[in-house]
Order: C-alpha cells, then structure tokens, then sequence
C-alpha cells in the first residue's frame, strides 16, 4: 500500500466557525427491542475544500451521523438527544424544519451508497436533476431540464442528451451514481455528504467515481465527508481521518498520520488487516470478537471486550480523548503503547 | 431491524457495511438465529388483533359443534302469541315472525356459516392449490392450458356463477342439511379456487428457482418427493392467508345467497335466511334482523382479522 | 407495447370461449326441464314445445348448440327469449344503467378510498389511521346487502339526504347512494391497499433522497411518494371494473334498479338461458376487456415495466 500525502488542511482564519461542525452529538434510535444508542458524542469539523473520511463498520453510527446533519433521520425511531451541528456558526437542530429545508441541496448535499434505489424509479433522470432548479430557483421545468442536461454532462455521461429522459433503471451503477453526483451538486452545496459512494460498484467504476468527486470537489473548493469501510479509498482522497466504533470517534488524525502511528487499537486493527503484497502468504490479521450491541453496549471503553490492551480501568472508565500530535487525539488509555507498537 | 448476518466473523479488510442501515442491535453470537415461521409467531403472540379474532372464531366453532352450550331455549318451538316480540325477560334477542327465540336461532344459525365457509374453503384451496402447483411445476404447455382454464373461470363473477350453479341444483325441504351445506359450498368454490391457483402458482415458480429445490433436483429426488417436501412446505403461507380471509368472504357470500333465497334452504337455520325474512319488518322490528347481522358480520371480521393478522406477521416487508 | 396488446388480445379469445361455453353449458346442460313452469300452472302444449325446441336448436347435441349460438353471436344475433322478446334489447336497456352505476361506485371507491389511504398511510398509527382501520374492516365484514339496507334506511328513510330508490331513467343523482353501497368493499380495499403501499414507500430510500434534495414535504409526499404508491391502487381499481359491473345483483335489487344484476337474476330464475348467457359473456368480455387496459396502463405509470 503506498501513502500518498494529499496535503493539509486548508489554513482558517482564526475565528472564523468551520464550515460544518458537529459537536457531542447524540443518537438514539427507540425501538421495541429497546433504545439502541447509535450515535454517542461525536464530534466533527470541516472546512470548505477539505476531505473528512469518516471510517467504521456497519453500526458504528458513521451514516446515522450523516443522516443527522442531513436531517434526514428516521424520526421516530430516530432522535437526535444532544449535541449540536452548526453550517457556518448557525446551529441547524435548532432551525425550525421550514428553514433548515432550504439548506439540505443549497449548502449541504448527500450521495447515497446505492443510486438505484436512491433514485426514483418513475421519474426520468433529467426530471429529478431539474427539480433542484424548480423547486430551490423557481425555475420553469424546460428551463430545469436544460440545467440538468448541463450537469449531466459535467459529470460525464455519454450521449446526455439522448439520454435525459431516460429513467434509472436504463443507466448501469456507474451512470446512475453519476447522476446521483449531479443532483447533489446542482445548486452548488459548500459541504457534500458521500455516503460509500462506490460500496456497490465494479473496482474501475470505484476510481471512476472517486476521481469525479476529488475533481468536483476541487474545482468548487467544496468540503467533502467520505463516509467508507474502505482503507484504500481513504488514502488516496482523504485530508483527515475520523474513525468511529459503537457510536463515537475512537481517533482522529490526518491521513499521513493514521497510516504512520495508529493510535488506537481499533484502527492499528484495521491497518493490520488489510492485505498486503509484501506480506504474501502470511495469514491475514482479523479483529476478534464482534462489535457491541447498541443496545447493551459494554462499560468503560466498548471496545474492550476486543481489545488486546485492555485492563480493569478500560472496563470502568471511558477513555478521553488524549492529545496523540497535531490534530491527532486517541480515546485509549493506552495509547502510547498502541504507538510504541507494543504488540500483546 | 435485527441483521444476523452482519459482522458475523469479525473484520478482516474491508468492513462490511450498509450505508444508511439502522444500526445492528441483535447480537448473533449470543442469539439463535430466528426462522420465519418464529419470528412470525412472536409477532402475532404481541398482536391483540390475532387474540380477539382467535378467540371469537373459538366461541364460533364451539357455538356450530354445541348450540346447546349458549342457549337452552329450542330455535323451532313457534309460538305466535309473541310472534315480532322485541327483547324481553326470557327472551333477550326477541322473537320472530313465527315467534320462535332470535336468541336461539341466531346461536344455531352458526353452523351453517361456519360449515359452509369451511367447506368452501376446504374445497377451494385443494383444487385451488392443485391447479396452481401443477402449472406452477411443470411449466410449459400444462401451465399454459391450466392457466387459461384459470383465467376461464376467474372471468366468471364467483356470486353469479353460485347462483347459476343453485338454480340448477335446488334444495327443498327434502335435501339433507350436510347436502345443502355442501351444495353452497361447492357452488362458491366452483368459481372460488381461481386466486388460490394463481397464487399457488407464482409462489410455486419462485420456490422452484430456489437452490435448494435445484440441489434436491440434483441429488435424483422424484417430482413427487419435491414437490411434497420443498415446494409444497415453503408456498403454503400465502395460500394460508388467502384461505383464512376467503373463508370470511364465504361466509358473507352464502349469507348474500341465502338472502336471495337461492342458498340454503328452511328448515336450515341461517342468517341470511334470517335477515332476509326479516327485511320486511325492518321499521317495525328491527331486533329481527339485527343479531343476525351483528353474528354474521362478527363472523366475517373475525376471519378476515384473524387473516390479516398472519398476513402480517408472514410478511417482513410490512414489519 | 402494441405487440404486446395485440397478443393479449389473441390471448383473450380462448379465454371467452371457454367462459361462454362454460356458461352456456350450466345454463342448458344441467339438469332441469326447460319448460317446467314456463306455461302457468298447466304442462305446455306439444306445439309450444316443439317451436321452443327448434328455436333453441334443442335436439342438437350441445356442442352443435353451442356452435350455432356463438354463429349468431358473430353476427350480432343475440337471440330471443322464450317469450320472442329480441335479447339484445333488454341488453340494451339494461347495460346503459349499470354502467353509470358502476362508474358512480368507482368514482366514489377511488376518491374516497384514494384519500382516506393517503392521510391514513402519512401518520401511520395516528388518530385517523386507526379510524381508517377499523372503519374498513367494518365494511369489508358486513356483507353487501346489510351495508345497503344501513344505508338505505339511515340515509334514505332516517334522514332523507338520498332518494330510497331510483327512479327510471336513472339520473346520476340517484345512483349516488346505490354507488356508495355498490363501491363499499373495493372502498375499503383501496384505501388499504393506498395506506400500506404508501407507508411501505415512505421508507423507500428515494424518498430519503427526496428529503435530502430539500424538497418541501408535500412534494416528497404528493409527488415521489403519492405516484409511487399509486400503481398497484390504480390497477385495482381499473380491474375492478368489471367486477363492479358484474357483482351489482344484491344493490340492483335493494334500490330497485332496472340493471344488468337485475336482468340476469330474472333470468336466471326464470331459466331465460339465452338472456343468461348473452349478459354474462357480455360481463366477462368487459372483465378481460378492463384487465387488459389495466396491464397496460401498468406500463404506462410504472416506466420499469416492459412488454415486448
């Protein structure tokens, strides 16, 4: 695996809020199993033309956080208890649901894993672009169609214009996760939300699709959270990494940093398990254990029922997040022995 | 909202994961992995909806076998004196034209409702299901033929065609009340077995498609063993459901045959017969035609609720 | 598409074939002696007999009958009643009346039952879902002639809000409370099929991308949600049809309505086979005819859906 350093993040005035902030958040979902909490504490910022890969497995709450800044949760059985998410200082769970519409296509956009059934079966493709433009700019729908055969051959599909009326079904993944792409975009949001944008596509189309987007991103200097399970994808895209497990961030780190010093045993997990063509023939490495339920998720830090490190005190006390380096932090207590490389 | 088969063997390279997933709450390692059918009964032992319609269709079964059980006045002792008597001491529902017991007769009259709508089921769903596995299985020229033959008698409105069929084969005075139960029953299935075909049929086809009827077909098992051991067991729900709400809807139907005085025949005791004797003094004394009407409808909702309750346990996509 | 239709229709041909000979078989064939009762109280005479028999080509075997009868049929002919009266005209009297009843109980069901889906299927578990549930259950488990009878006497005799029969020539009006009556179940059934179909496509992940479009709620519901939902409902309801046409027996009879129902019941009794089977094909013609339309219209509201 080769690491490609992918730059900084961009410098801010201090001062000035970042873009998209997400503070202590807090999800839950009520069930009549019983509440599941999905997302505790997390907290994230971005700033215009930065990438955030935000990494975990299923059920580690990285898409429900998504969902809540989108405000696009299930509610009920979805809820939101605390925490703030705030577009340029403004908190947006305090909006009323009327103003923070207006957000959700104008500032903040949302890619979704699978386009085929993200995208409605009977309307045609250039129809559902075009309703950005009706809706958000009033514009007349011939007009939102010529719009959307613009922005369908921005994001590269062939023979657009034939193509316009067509309906999803028609397109291959590739295609209609393009067209995804140029919905998004189509008012010109300052944050994108891809939410694994490529889980569900032939490796080619994945870089595809990948470079769209980092060329997207770049020419609008827009903030990007790449929400994946793939390691690989991050490397090449992403500016900083948060990698969540059972509902919160257990590190957070630029992406040259994750790769060089894990700092958690999770992520040092999960590095470790990806194949590797110098370690050929060696058997892969795999994290034991199961993740926790949500609803019954263990005390003191989750992961310790996994955890080559733990001792009583990850049993009794949550770990903080310790400062690792320069926006680097761990929720281990034994973090420095996770980056001493002290192996059990 | 469970996903067993999420992260089951831990993580090795990439995660597996569902964008947009509600988070896995079951724990599968600690957890049997549940079946359908399981799963299905835990949601009807939660569902007052399946309580209430089982325990009236108990008290209706019970009310057919033993009439006596409810009522020790007899459903054919007339007196005129009372005949069209409202609700009294005695007699809590009446009495009717003939001044015979509403209370008695409506309690009697379940036998035919429930008979009937048993027997129309029964029958229904054997033809019903042997038609549609036979184009199911076979395919072909046999599902061709089978299905048009279907498509022949669902063209026909099952009501019309009972009354066609009764008009043929009348019972009078003389016709063994088993005969005449049978007569109705058979006259609504004749027309009735189409939708159980159909849907015997497609869920046929997609259970053959399954792997483990190809590997079955494999290993050298007969169509017989197949079909008895695999295709049969695992497209029988939705026939289940279908008999369950039909056989409300039969009910209903030989009531609207009865009513038109084509159905069953008196002496029979039957609710239909009851309220259509009773149409005429509707104004004057409504109580004759209301407890047939309150019993029969109970009746129908009973069934159809009790069938709408498995539907929706059996069916995930609803949860 | 055209193909397609063109093959359905070749398709239907068998299918009407059989259900006429069927018919005409349960009509002629069983048993039962034509002329019982046909004279009054006295057996009819032998000429009466004999004219009847060769009218009716009784001699034949049935499937010669039967040939003869579908010959005539092609050319329009659709016979004569054992009384000379020429079928096609009571046909024609009859069909025009049931027709618009049929159209009023459509109308209604798909209104009412549209509707009652719709907001019951929004706020599933509320207050008016519930109502909505319940409400349907109740009329999908009273038979036909006792919700006539309710209606007829609260709406009609009660309260007077509706004429308690119709009077001839059936003007619209009239035909609105035996409508009611008539589109009561397939009422029930649409507004629950409407309220399951848009509850099951409120949770579709489109809608979800509809929400993040910022798209205001009643165009995720009215536009993505509604016309999503709206396939399987509209189907039924275009099928439905022909059973509405053909199920009118009972509401013809409680309001009095010069109707197919009607016509067919009379024959029926009175063993006026010819009537019988020239009303019935006529009814399953529509059926197949309306089942027709609605597999394409299948094609036409859900883009998915290619015949070829």
């Amino acid at each position: 695996m080769t690491l490609t350093e992918t730059g900084s993040p961009a410098a801010v005035p201090a001062g000035t809020p970042p873009l998209l902030e997400v503070d202590n958040l807090h999800v839950e979902f009520r069930t009549r199993e019983g509440v599941a909490k999905a997302v505790n504490g997390v907290s994230y910022a971005i700033n215009a033309g930065e990438t955030l890969a935000v990494l975990g497995e299923s059920g580690s709450g990285k898409s429900v956080t998504a969902q809540a800044i989108m405000g696009i949760l299930d509610t009920p059985p979805g809820f939101v208890t605390k925490g703030s998410i705030r577009y340029q200082g403004d908190d947006l769970l305090q909006m009323p649901e009327g103003v923070r519409r207006t957000y959700r296509g104008e500032h903040l956009a949302m890619i979704f894993q699978d386009a085929l059934s993200s995208l409605n079966p009977v309307f045609s493709v250039g129809y559902q672009i075009a309703e950005m433009f009706r809706v958000h700019r009033g514009m007349s729908r011939s007009d939102g169609m010529k719009k959307a055969l613009e922005l369908m051959e921005l994001v590269n599909i062939p023979a657009a214009r034939e193509r316009v009326k067509d309906y999803p079904h028609q397109f291959s993944g590739g295609m209609r996760q393009r067209i995804m792409i140029a919905m998004a975009i189509a008012l010109d949001p300052e944050v994108l939300i891809a939410d694994e944008p490529t889980t569900a596509l032939d490796v080619t189309v994945q870089a595809q699709i990948m470079a769209l987007l980092k060329e997207l991103q770049r020419e609008r200097d827009m903030g990007l959270i790449l929400i994946t399970h793939d390691l690989g994808v991050v490397a090449d895209v992403a500016d900083k990494i948060a990698v969540m497990y059972a509902g919160r961030i257990v590190e957070r780190a630029p992406v040259y940093d994750i790769y060089a010093r894990p700092a958690h045993p999770y992520t040092e997990g999960l590095l470790a398990s990806i194949p590797r063509v110098d370690m050929k023939g060696q058997e892969l490495f795999a994290i034991k254990g199961i993740p926790p339920s949500l609803m019954r998720i263990p005390p003191g830090c989750p992961f310790n029922p996994r955890c080559g490190y733990a001792r009583d005190i990850c049993r009794e006390q949550d770990p903080p997040n310790y400062p690792v380096g320069d926006a680097h932090d761990s929720a281990c207590h034994f973090w420095e022995e996770v980056v001493d490389g002290t192996r059990r | 909202m469970s996903d067993p088969t999420a992260s089951a063997a831990g993580v090795t390279g990439t995660l597996e994961g569902h964008a947009g997933s509600p988070p896995t709450t079951a724990e599968p390692g600690r957890e049997k992995p549940r079946s359908l059918g399981r799963d299905a009964w835990e949601d009807l032992r939660h569902n007052w909806v399946f309580w209430i319609a089982s325990v009236l269709i108990l008290i209706l079964i019970v009310m057919a076998i033993a009439p006596g059980v409810f009522t020790s006045a007899s459903p054919t002792a007339s007196d005129l004196d009372v005949s069209r008597q409202g609700p009294g001491p005695g007699a809590p529902f009446g009495y009717d034209l003939q001044g015979r017991d509403v209370l008695a007769r409506t309690i009697y009259g379940a036998r035919a409702s429930i008979l009937v709508g048993i027997f129309a089921t029964a029958f229904a769903t054997i033809v019903g299901s042997f038609m549609g596995i036979v184009a199911g299985y076979y395919g072909g020229w046999t599902d061709t033929i089978v299905s048009r033959l279907t498509d022949v008698f669902f063209a026909i409105p099952i009501f019309l065609g009972a009354i066609l069929v009764l008009t043929s084969f009348p019972s009078d005075e003389n016709t063994s009340q088993v005969a005449a139960y049978t007569k109705v029953a058979v006259a609504l299935a004749i027309f009735g077995w189409t939708s159980t075909a159909r849907i015997m049929r497609s869920s046929v086809i997609q259970v053959k498609q399954a792997d483990f009827v190809q590997a079955a077909r494999a290993l050298g098992a007969s169509n017989s063993a197949i079909i008895r051991k695999h295709v049969l067991p695992n497209s029988l729900t939705p026939v289940i459901v279908v008999a369950t709400i039909s056989l409300g809807g039969y009910i209903g139907a030989e009531a609207g045959l009865s009513y038109l005085g084509i159905g069953l025949q008196p002496p029979v005791i039957s609710w239909g017969i009851a309220i259509s004797d009773a149409q005429t003094y509707l104004r004057v004394s409504p109580h004759m035609m209301m407890f047939p009407i309150a019993f029969l409808s109970i009746t129908v909702l009973a069934f159809i609720m009790l069938g709408d309750a498995v539907r929706e346990a059996l069916d995930p996509k609803l949860r | 598409m055209g193909r397609y239709a063109l093959r359905r229709l070749l398709q239907m041909i068998p299918v009407l074939l059989g259900s006429t000979f069927l018919i005409y078989v349960m009509v002629w064939a069983l048993p039962g002696d034509p002329f019982a009762g046909r004279c009054g109280q006295r057996p009819c005479t032998d000429a009466y007999i004999a004219a009847q028999t060769a009218k009716f080509n009784l001699d034949d075997p049935l499937i010669v009958r039967y040939f003869k009868y579908l010959g005539n049929l092609l050319q329009g002919d659709l016979g004569q009643t054992f009384a000379g009266q020429n079928v096609s005209d009571l046909v024609a009297r009859a069909y025009p009346t049931t027709l618009k009843l049929a159209l009023v109980a459509l109308t209604i069901e798909a209104v009412v039952g549209l509707g009652a889906g719709v907001l019951a299927g929004l706020r599933r578990g509320g207050y008016f879902d519930n109502f909505v549930l319940v409400s349907t259950l109740f009329v999908i488990s009273l038979p036909v002639f006792v919700i006539g009878f309710m209606l007829q006497y609260g709406l009609g005799i009660r309260w007077g809000v509706f004429p308690v029969t119709v009077s001839a020539g059936a003007p619209f009006a009239d035909l609105i409370l035996p409508g009611l009556v008539l589109g009561s179940l397939s009422l029930a059934y649409v507004a629950r099929l409407m309220r399951s179909s848009l509850a099951e496509n409120i949770r579709a992940d489109y809608i979800r991308t509809a929400i993040a479009k910022g798209l205001p709620r009643r165009r995720v519901v009215g536009v993505h949600a509604v016309r999503n939902s709206l396939i399987p409902v509209i189907t039924f309801i275009g099928a439905d049809f022909g059973t509405l046409m053909g199920g009118a027996i009972i509401t013809e009879g409680i309001f009095n309505i010069n109707g197919v129902g009607g016509l067919v019941y009379r024959s029926i009794r009175l063993r006026e086979g010819a009537t019988v089977i020239a009303v019935v094909t006529l009814l399953v013609l529509v059926f197949l005819l309306m089942n027709l339309i609605v597999d394409l219209l299948y094609a036409v509201l859900d883009p998915r859906i290619r015949y070829e």
